[in-house]
């Protein structure tokens, strides 16, 4: 990988401010960057770290709200920042494209992928109608997408997520651009398509010796594919070094803590298996408006005090389980019996009792709180609902369970939660959950809208106040990182059937069955070797 | 108290003089008749006596006194329309969230409901009841603002469809939260600022509403002033090169303006609040 040519792309002192409150603040603070022909930089960080304003930076393009103040960006001997927006859009899209984080939302879903797929070397006059058509074909085979010749004739919505985000490389790739920019291409989708999207930008980027910056805030997708990793923290550079040195040997202790990530591991504890299990799902089935069924007989036990982690890939129906047992989606059949009894399968047909002790955290924080609500009252609601605590009896408690999340009562609870981080939004939801008292809190995804060294900070409080209060977690995750760190017993459920379950090491131990083992071996490794291991050992496995 | 000055002082010009103005309308209704010189309906000289001596802006018709109708006009055309703008946000606000939270049949019926009150045009529809009805200001009110809560429910029901979805709504329904709960807390602090902003427009129209109905003669009843009739009353004027019918219109143009002065400034105001996050 030494045989990399002259400077491509050349950033000094780059400095870029944002908007925000109506005042100008100081995003990016002077980034130094060079990228090397055929090389791929990894930048990454924390939401908030600038990375994907450097990424957009370096086609000499701010964002709305965004404006680059200071610095150079060179693009091979050309000085964008002086460069006319002429001049600018013969560049982006020829020289250099973009390929963002979400395809689905950038795609037109009014157009063929093939049109969308011509538009710009069309109108930069590189190819001709018929040439780009054929070159789309010539793309997409490469990038491994089903039916090459004939996938560009669907519209968006007719394709996967994977698949759409492979496309949108074939576009980024159309008019062999110098230089690609990739914005967090596989954080929204499943490890077992990320491996496939990973695969094969690595090998056209490889294959047609293209310079790549590649932005994510995953180190272990970064080390598999970037030649040279840029750690970034608040706008400002960490450490920058050649992508195995920096996995094997981080100087700074922040880069440190990204590369200790993940490696949280809850202790085994022992099961008791006959003591009678808190929550029993027995055999459900479920449907949409008696659709196509979601569920398909499913059966779950939660022992009392426990962490159940329900594992599987967008709609195997993990939250669909959610909500049959919430009893927000009425199951077809089957029962969900709480200590021995059955609940009644509507939300409106149950108890506040029964309501009180089952609980629910939600993905987003951003929507699970009422943004016009002040901390106090979102806590002491349940408080009063519930224990029927009122006055200073209430205020009293909100302050004990803003303690018991580690946030200082004094200083939030007059806040509203726009004014909180993404980590504090979620910790109080969870104090919402546990102002409840309940028996059994189910966590949907809780973890993924974070950053990770942020989602491990609660995953540790979730552990800590199971230990405190003996609750248990039903917890749905995509992420078998997540699941390491907090779960006793495991389901792993594919198209709305459980296909395997167990305590952890049992499960997290071959032999597994075939599909929890094609999950497992799709997380991303520190391992910068890992991805073209994999690939070849599966390869192996085919023939 | 405190806060209210600080509003005031940190808001740009438009919102400040649209306040201004407010106060002052409401001021001059209040204190209606402490600050005029003759009685409401009282005949007080000839006919289109002009400006001065005694009568500020002169006489109209029937010789009652132009700036003591002025005000007791502002007085029952303002409380009129505000209290039917107000019933009409309580009527349409409440059905949309009722329909966008419970969905199902109770959205389609309230939805067909008001589609078929839309397809009838407002002006006919008022004239045809107000005939049947009589014109009694209690009618007028419930009339008017029944009419103009179908586009206040329209409004509501798309803005609480968006909230509803969220998971905090879902959340406070698995609380096991009454529907009062779920629209009065959680639904309505959220659709606050389109429908602030609908408020001040739909004032706006209710009043240009009445004036309408009262220049057709069917609204607000003589010898109760409003600033409509006044219009049409003293309308001839004008060819005269007399703008005194134009003080009503004009009462009623700056009314309108600074009602949407304030609006816009709650609208930006609440709304920045929310790009926050």
């Amino acid at each position: 990988m030494s045989t990399k040519g002259d400077i491509l792309l050349s950033m000094r002192g780059l400095r870029i401010e944002g908007q925000s409150d109506e005042q100008w603040q100081e995003i990016v603070h002077g980034i130094d960057l060079d990228l090397h022909r055929g090389e791929v930089m990894g930048l990454i960080g924390e939401s908030g770290a600038g990375k994907s304003t450097i990424g957009l930076a370096a086609m000499g393009y701010a964002r709305p709200g965004c404006r680059i103040t200071g610095g150079e960006i060179t693009f091979d001997g050309i000085d964008l920042r002086t460069s006319s927006e002429d001049e600018l859009r013969s560049l982006r899209g020829v020289r250099i494209s973009y390929v963002a984080q979400s395809a689905a939302a950038s795609f037109n879903p009014a157009h063929r992928l093939i049109d969308q797929f011509s538009e710009t070397p069309v109108q930069h006059g590189v190819k001709s109608r018929a040439e780009a058509e054929e070159d789309a074909r010539v793309l997409f085979r490469r990038l491994k997408l089903p039916f090459p010749d004939t996938i560009g004739n669907r519209y968006p919505h007719q394709v996967s997520g994977g698949q759409l985000q492979r496309a949108m490389t074939a576009m980024a790739m159309s008019c062999r651009p110098d230089l690609i920019i990739f914005d967090e291409p596989t954080t929204a989708l499943d490890v077992t398509t990320q491996i496939e999207v990973l695969a094969a930008i690595k090998d056209v980027v490889k294959e047609f010796n293209t310079a790549a910056i590649y932005v994510t805030h995953d180190l272990a997708v970064v080390a598999q594919m970037a030649d040279r990793i840029m750690v970034l923290r608040h706008g400002n550079m960490i450490e920058e070094g050649v992508a195995r040195e920096m996995l094997a040997n981080p100087k700074d202790p922040y880069t440190r803590d990204l590369l200790a990530v993940r490696t949280y591991a809850k202790d085994d504890v022992d099961l008791i298996p006959h003591e009678t299990p808190l929550l029993k799902v027995e055999n459900v089935t479920a449907s949409y408006g008696g659709g196509v069924k979601v569920l398909h007989d499913v059966s779950v036990q939660i022992p009392r005090g426990r962490t159940v982690a329900v594992v599987g890939e967008s709609g195997s129906g993990k939250s669909t389980l959610a909500r049959a047992i919430t009893g927000l989606l009425p199951p077809e059949s089957g029962r969900v019996m709480y200590e021995g009894e059955p609940l009644p399968v509507a939300l409106e047909q149950r108890g506040r009792e029964q309501l009180r002790r089952m609980q629910m955290i939600y993905q987003m924080p951003d929507t699970a709180l009422n943004p016009r609500q002040r901390i106090r009252e979102i806590i002491g609601r349940p408080l009063s609902f519930y224990l029927d605590l009122h006055g200073a009896k209430k205020e009293a408690r909100v302050r004990e369970l803003l303690e018991m999340i580690e946030m200082n009562p004094d200083e939030y609870i007059d806040r509203l939660p726009g004014e909180l981080s993404g980590g504090q939004k979620q910790r109080i939801c969870i104090a919402r959950a546990l102002a409840a008292e309940p028996d059994l809190i189910i966590c949907d995804e809780v973890t993924s809208a974070l950053d990770q060294l942020v989602a491990e900070e609660i995953l540790k409080l979730l552990q800590r106040l199971q230990d405190e209060v003996n609750v248990s977690y039903l917890f749905i995750t995509h992420d078998l990182a997540t699941v390491r760190a907090i779960a006793d017993e495991i389901v792993v459920m594919l198209q709305g059937r459980v296909v395997e379950q167990g305590p952890k090491e049992e499960v997290l131990t071959p032999p597994h069955h075939e599909y929890t083992d094609l999950l497992l071996s799709s997380v991303p490794e520190m391992d910068p070797d890992w991805l073209d291991r994999l690939l070849a050992e599966r390869q192996l496995a085919k023939t | 108290m405190k806060s209210i000055i600080k509003l005031f002082i940190e808001a740009p010009w438009s919102a400040r003089f649209g306040f201004v103005v407010i106060f002052v309308y409401i001021v001059l209704a209040a204190f209606a008749p402490v600050l005029t010189p003759y009685g409401e309906s009282q005949i007080v000289a000839d006919a289109f006596e002009p400006w001065g001596g005694g009568y500020l802006f002169g006489t109209d018709n029937l010789g009652r006194d132009m700036f003591t109708r002025l005000i007791f006009g502002g007085r029952n055309t303002i409380g009129i329309a505000f209290l039917t703008t107000m019933l009409a946000f309580l009527v349409g606000g409440v059905a949309g969230f009722i329909a966008a939270t419970l969905g199902g049949w109770m959205d389609q019926l309230l939805g067909r409901l008001v589609d078929v009150m839309m397809a009838i045009p407002t002006l006919i529809f008022a004239l045809l009841i107000l005939t049947i009805t009589g014109t009694s200001i209690p009618v007028l009110i419930v009339v008017i603002a029944l009419l103009d809560s179908t586009r206040v429910f329209r409004l509501a029901r798309a803005v609480a469809m968006n909230i509803v979805v969220m998971d905090y709504v879902e959340a406070a329904k698995l609380r096991g939260e009454g529907l009062w709960w779920i629209i009065w807390r959680e639904v309505l602090p959220n659709a606050m600022p389109p429908l602030v902003a609908e408020f001040g427009l739909r004032f706006c129209f209710v009043f240009l509403f009445i004036s309408a109905l009262s220049f057709l003669g069917l609204g607000i009843q003589p010898p109760t002033a409003d600033w409509g009739s006044m219009v049409r009353d003293n309308a001839t004027l004008i060819t005269y090169g007399d703008i005194t019918p134009l003080l009503p219109a004009g009462a009623i143009a700056l009314l309108t303006v600074a009602v949407n002065f304030v609006v816009d400034f709650f609208l930006h105001k609440t709304s920045g609040l929310r790009d926050e996050h």
